[in-house]
C-alpha cells in the first residue's frame, strides 16, 4: 500500500525505475499471460516484479495502467479499438493494431508491444448436437432460427457494442430469451442445454471439452482480437524489450492447450507459465512434467491451501481492521460534533447513508483513477462504508442518552464536557458499539470484493474460483470469510456487553 | 433581604410559547415557598430562573442580591440544590457516586466527601451500608427521591429548588417523604422553592404559596390568607376542589 501511494503521489523516477507492476484481468488466459510476463521480466531483467493479477475487467486494468498503478497488462487489440477507443470494428488485424498503436501512444503514452501471435476473439458457439441437427455453420444460420433459441452470454458481452448489441443489429439475431451468465458458468449451462448459444473465446479450451461448435462470423462482425502486451511509455525500457521476445511466439493451439491445463487440470498458473516459457525457449531449465491434478475435495483443498489461506485471512483482517479503525477515528468525533450542531446532523447522516447504496464494485472502481489499484483504494472504499453506521449510532446514542439524568447533571453544575465524558458517552456506549459492530461485519463482508482491484484477502479465491467455476476454490474463500464475519460479530458483541455500564441492567 | 428575587420577568421560548408574562417574586432567607399551578402555568420555568437553567427574555433575576446574568451558571448551579420529579439520578453511577456529585465537582478532599455521603444518606433515612453501593435501578421510587434529596443537599447549598419532587410517588410513600421534608426544613433552615400541582401538598409543606396561571402569579400568601381571602375566582375554585 505504501509503495502504491508513493508511486502515485511522488512518482519519482528513481523509485519507479527499479520495479515493475504486472497486471491482468480476472480470467484464466489473462492471468496466465500476466504471469508469463512477470516470470519473463524476472528472468531477463533486474527489475523487482510485483503482480496485480485478476483485476476486475478492462475498465479497471486500463485505469490502473493509465494512472501508473500497474506498468503492463495483456490486452487485445479489438478490445482497445472498440471498448476503449469506442470506434467501430472495421478492417483487418493490421489496421486495428496500427489504429490502437497510434491512438494509445498520442493520447496516453501507452505502447502496444508486438502481438503475441494469436487471436482470442469473441465468437458464438452452440452445442455440437444442435449444430448438427439444425445444420448450423455460420452466425447467419443461427439468426434464421434464433427466435426458437435461448442465449446465454457473459455480462460484459451483453452490454458491449462489439458484443450482443452489434450482433443483433448486424445479423438480426433475436433470441427467445437472453440470460446474462458468469463466464465459466456459460459452458455448464450450454452443456446442460439450459441455453442454446453462448459467447466464447477462440482460445478457450472448454470449446473442446464441452462439445461446442464455433459458428463462422460470415459477415466479419467481430474485430480482430490480437493478444499483446500493453505497456506504459514511462515503464523502464527493459520491460518493452523483454516482452518483445514474446512477439509471434504463441499460436492459438498452444494458448488453448495452456488454458486447458488451467481450466480442466486446475493447475497453478505459475507452474503453467514456467512450462510455457521453457517450451518457448525463453528461460533456461529442464521442463518439469507436472501431473494434472484432479479437482480435490474441499477439505483437501483447504488443507493444501492452508498457508495461502492464512495469508489471505490476515490480509482480509488487516484490510478490514484498517478501514474500521479509520472509520472509528473519523466517525465517532463526527457523530459527537453533529450532536452539538444538530441542524447539520440529519442532512449529513442522510448523505452518509447514501454511500451505503453505492454498489461496492462501483465504489471500488471509482477510486482507481485517484488511488490506483491494490490495498489503498480498497481501504478507502471500505472506510466510506464503515462511516454511516458509526456516525449514526454515535449521534443518536449520545443524543438520546437518558435526558433526565443529563438534565439533572446540568442543573447541578456539571460542564457540557464533563457530562459528555462522564454521563452521555458511557450511557451511549452500547449503542455506539452496536454501530461499530455493524460497520465491522459490513467491512469484513465487503472486503471480499477488494480482490477485484487487486487488494488480496479472502475474496481472491472467490473471484478466481468464479472464473474457473471451481466450487472448492470459491468456498475456500467464502467459508473463512463467513466465519470471520461471525467471529468478529461475536467478539464485538462481547465487547458491547462489557462496555454496557453497570446499573442499566442486562439486555 | 431576599435570597431569591424575580422582577417583572417575561419568558418567551424560541417557539413563541409565552411561559412567563411578567412575574415578580421575592423569597426571604429560610422560607419555604410553594409554586402551585396546572401544567403550563409557568411554575417550572419560574423555578429554573434561579439556577439559570432558563434565562429571562425580559426582567431581572437576582440571587443573594446579585443579578444572575452576572454569575457563571456553572458556579451558580453548584451552590444551588436541585431535585427533579423523577430524581434524575445518573443510572450508571452507584448511589454514593450520585450523592457525591457536587462535592466532587467542588473539589472537596476524599475523606470529607466520603463522610459527607454517609451523613447525607443517614439524613434522608437511608443506610450507607445497604444503599450506598446500589445502582438507582435497584431502589424503589421513594428511595430514589431520597437519594436525589441527599444529592441536592450534599454540598450544603443555601438554596434548594425542587420540581414536583413527590409527584411520581404513591400516596403512602409521599406521606412518608412529606414527614421527612418537614423535618429537614426545620433542622436545616434552607431557602426552599417547591413546585407542585397539589395544593394540599403546598399547604402542608410551605410557609407561603404562590398560585400561578398562564404565566402570572394570581396570588401569593401564607395558607391562611389564601383560604380566607382568595384574590381570584381561580384560586377560590382551586381551594374548593
Amino acid at each position: 500500500m505504501r509503495k502504491a501511494l508513493l508511486l502515485l503521489l511522488l512518482a519519482t523516477p528513481a523509485l519507479a525505475a527499479d520495479r515493475v507492476v504486472v497486471g491482468s484481468k480476472n480470467f484464466e488466459e489473462s492471468r496466465l499471460l500476466g504471469e508469463i510476463f512477470a516470470q519473463l521480466l524476472e528472468s531477463r531483467t533486474d527489475l523487482e516484479v510485483e503482480r496485480r493479477l485478476g483485476l476486475a475487467g478492462t475498465q479497471v486494468c486500463f485505469e490502473a495502467l493509465k494512472t501508473g498503478a500497474i506498468d503492463v497488462y495483456p490486452e487485445y487489440t479489438g478490445t482497445g479499438l472498440v471498448s476503449i477507443l469506442g470506434e467501430p470494428a472495421e478492417g483487418g488485424p493490421a489496421r486495428t493494431l496500427n489504429r490502437v498503436r497510434s491512438e494509445f501512444l498520442s493520447r496516453w503514452d501507452l505502447w502496444w508491444i508486438s502481438p503475441l501471435g494469436f487471436e482470442n476473439s469473441f465468437e458464438v458457439a452452440v452445442p455440437k448436437e444442435l449444430a448438427e441437427r439444425e445444420g448450423l455453420r455460420t452466425i447467419s444460420d443461427l439468426a434464421r432460427i434464433s427466435k426458437r433459441l435461448r442465449g446465454g452470454f457473459g455480462h460484459e458481452f451483453v452490454g458491449r457494442e462489439d458484443g450482443l448489441l452489434g450482433l443483433q443489429r448486424v445479423y438480426g439475431l433475436d433470441f427467445a430469451s437472453v440470460q446474462p451468465l458468469q463466464h465459466a458458468l456459460k459452458y455448464q449451462a450450454a452443456k446442460a442445454r439450459e441455453v442454446d448459444a453462448i459467447d466464447v473465446y477462440t482460445t478457450d479450451a472448454r470449446l473442446i471439452t464441452h462439445k461446442l461448435v464455433v459458428l463462422e462470423d460470415d459477415r466479419g462482425f467481430f474485430p480482430p482480437y490480437e493478444a499483446a502486451a500493453l505497456v506504459r511509455g514511462k515503464a523502464p525500457p527493459e520491460v518493452a524489450a523483454a516482452l518483445s521476445l514474446l512477439a509471434g511466439a504463441i499460436d492459438e493451439q498452444t494458448m488453448r492447450a495452456w488454458n486447458l491445463r488451467l481450466q480442466e487440470g486446475k493447475e497453478d498458473e505459475a507452474v503453467v507459465a514456467r512450462d510455457a516459457l521453457r517450451s518457448l525457449g525463453l528461460v533456461q531449465g529442464e521442463r518439469e512434467e507436472t501431473a494434472a491434478r484432479s479437482a480435490p475435495t474441499l477439505t483437501h483443498y483447504l488443507w493444501d491451501e492452508r498457508s495461502a489461506l492464512l495469508r489471505r485471512t490476515l490480509e482480509h483482517l488487516s484490510l478490514s481492521a484498517l478501514a474500521l479503525l479509520a472509520g472509528i477515528v473519523v466517525a465517532v468525533p463526527l457523530g459527537l460534533w453533529l450532536e452539538r450542531h444538530r441542524r447539520g446532523a440529519e442532512p449529513t447522516i442522510r448523505l452518509l447513508g447514501m454511500t451505503q447504496t453505492i454498489p461496492s464494485l462501483a465504489l471500488l472502481a471509482f477510486f482507481i483513477p485517484f488511488l490506483g489499484v491494490g490495498t489503498l483504494p480498497a481501504i478507502v472504499a471500505l472506510w466510506i462504508y464503515s462511516l454511516f453506521p458509526i456516525v449514526r449510532n454515535t449521534y443518536t446514542g449520545v443524543r438520546d442518552a437518558d435526558p433526565r439524568a443529563v438534565e439533572a447533571a446540568t442543573a447541578l453544575g456539571m460542564t457540557p464536557a464533563q457530562i459528555l465524558r462522564e454521563v452521555r458517552l458511557p450511557l451511549a456506549a452500547p449503542v455506539l458499539m452496536a454501530g461499530i459492530r455493524t460497520a465491522a461485519v459490513l467491512t469484513v463482508g465487503t472486503a471480499t470484493l477488494a480482490a477485484f482491484i487487486g487488494a488480496g484477502g479472502l475474496g481472491e479465491p472467490i473471484v478466481t474460483g468464479l472464473q474457473l467455476a471451481n466450487a472448492a476454490m470459491i468456498l475456500s474463500g467464502a467459508i473463512p470469510a463467513a466465519i470471520l464475519a461471525l467471529l468478529v460479530d461475536g467478539l464485538l458483541g462481547w465487547v458491547e456487553r462489557a462496555l454496557r455500564p453497570a446499573g442499566l441492567g442486562s439486555r | 433581604m431576599s435570597v431569591l428575587e424575580a422582577k417583572r420577568v417575561v419568558k418567551t421560548y424560541a417557539d413563541g410559547t409565552a411561559a412567563l408574562a411578567g412575574v415578580s417574586l421575592a423569597v426571604p432567607a429560610g422560607e419555604t415557598l410553594a409554586l402551585v399551578g396546572e401544567s403550563g402555568s409557568g411554575k417550572t420555568t419560574l423555578l429554573r430562573l434561579f439556577n439559570r437553567m432558563v434565562d429571562p427574555t425580559e426582567g431581572v433575576v437576582r440571587v443573594e442580591g446579585r443579578p444572575v446574568s452576572e454569575l457563571d451558571p456553572i458556579v451558580l448551579r453548584r451552590k444551588t440544590g436541585y431535585v427533579p420529579q423523577d430524581g434524575g439520578l445518573i443510572p450508571h453511577w452507584r448511589v454514593e457516586r450520585n450523592v457525591d456529585l457536587v462535592p466532587r465537582l467542588l473539589g472537596w478532599d476524599e475523606d470529607r466527601r466520603r463522610a459527607r455521603v454517609r451523613e447525607m444518606l443517614e439524613l434522608v433515612g437511608l443506610s450507607p451500608k445497604v444503599h450506598a453501593p446500589r445502582y438507582p435501578a435497584e431502589l424503589s421510587g421513594g428511595q430514589r427521591q431520597r437519594v436525589a434529596l441527599a444529592r441536592a443537599l450534599a454540598a450544603d447549598p443555601p438554596v434548594v429548588l425542587l420540581d414536583e419532587p413527590f409527584g411520581a410517588l404513591d400516596a403512602l410513600t409521599r406521606l412518608e417523604l412529606h414527614r421527612q421534608f418537614l423535618e429537614l426544613r426545620k433542622t436545616l433552615g434552607k431557602t426552599l422553592v417547591l413546585v407542585t400541582h397539589d395544593l394540599a401538598e403546598a399547604f402542608r409543606l410551605a410557609d407561603r404559596i404562590a398560585v400561578m396561571r398562564a404565566g402570572r402569579i394570581l396570588q401569593i400568601g401564607v395558607p391562611g390568607e389564601l383560604k380566607e381571602a382568595p384574590a381570584d375566582p381561580y384560586v377560590r375554585a382551586l381551594l374548593d376542589a
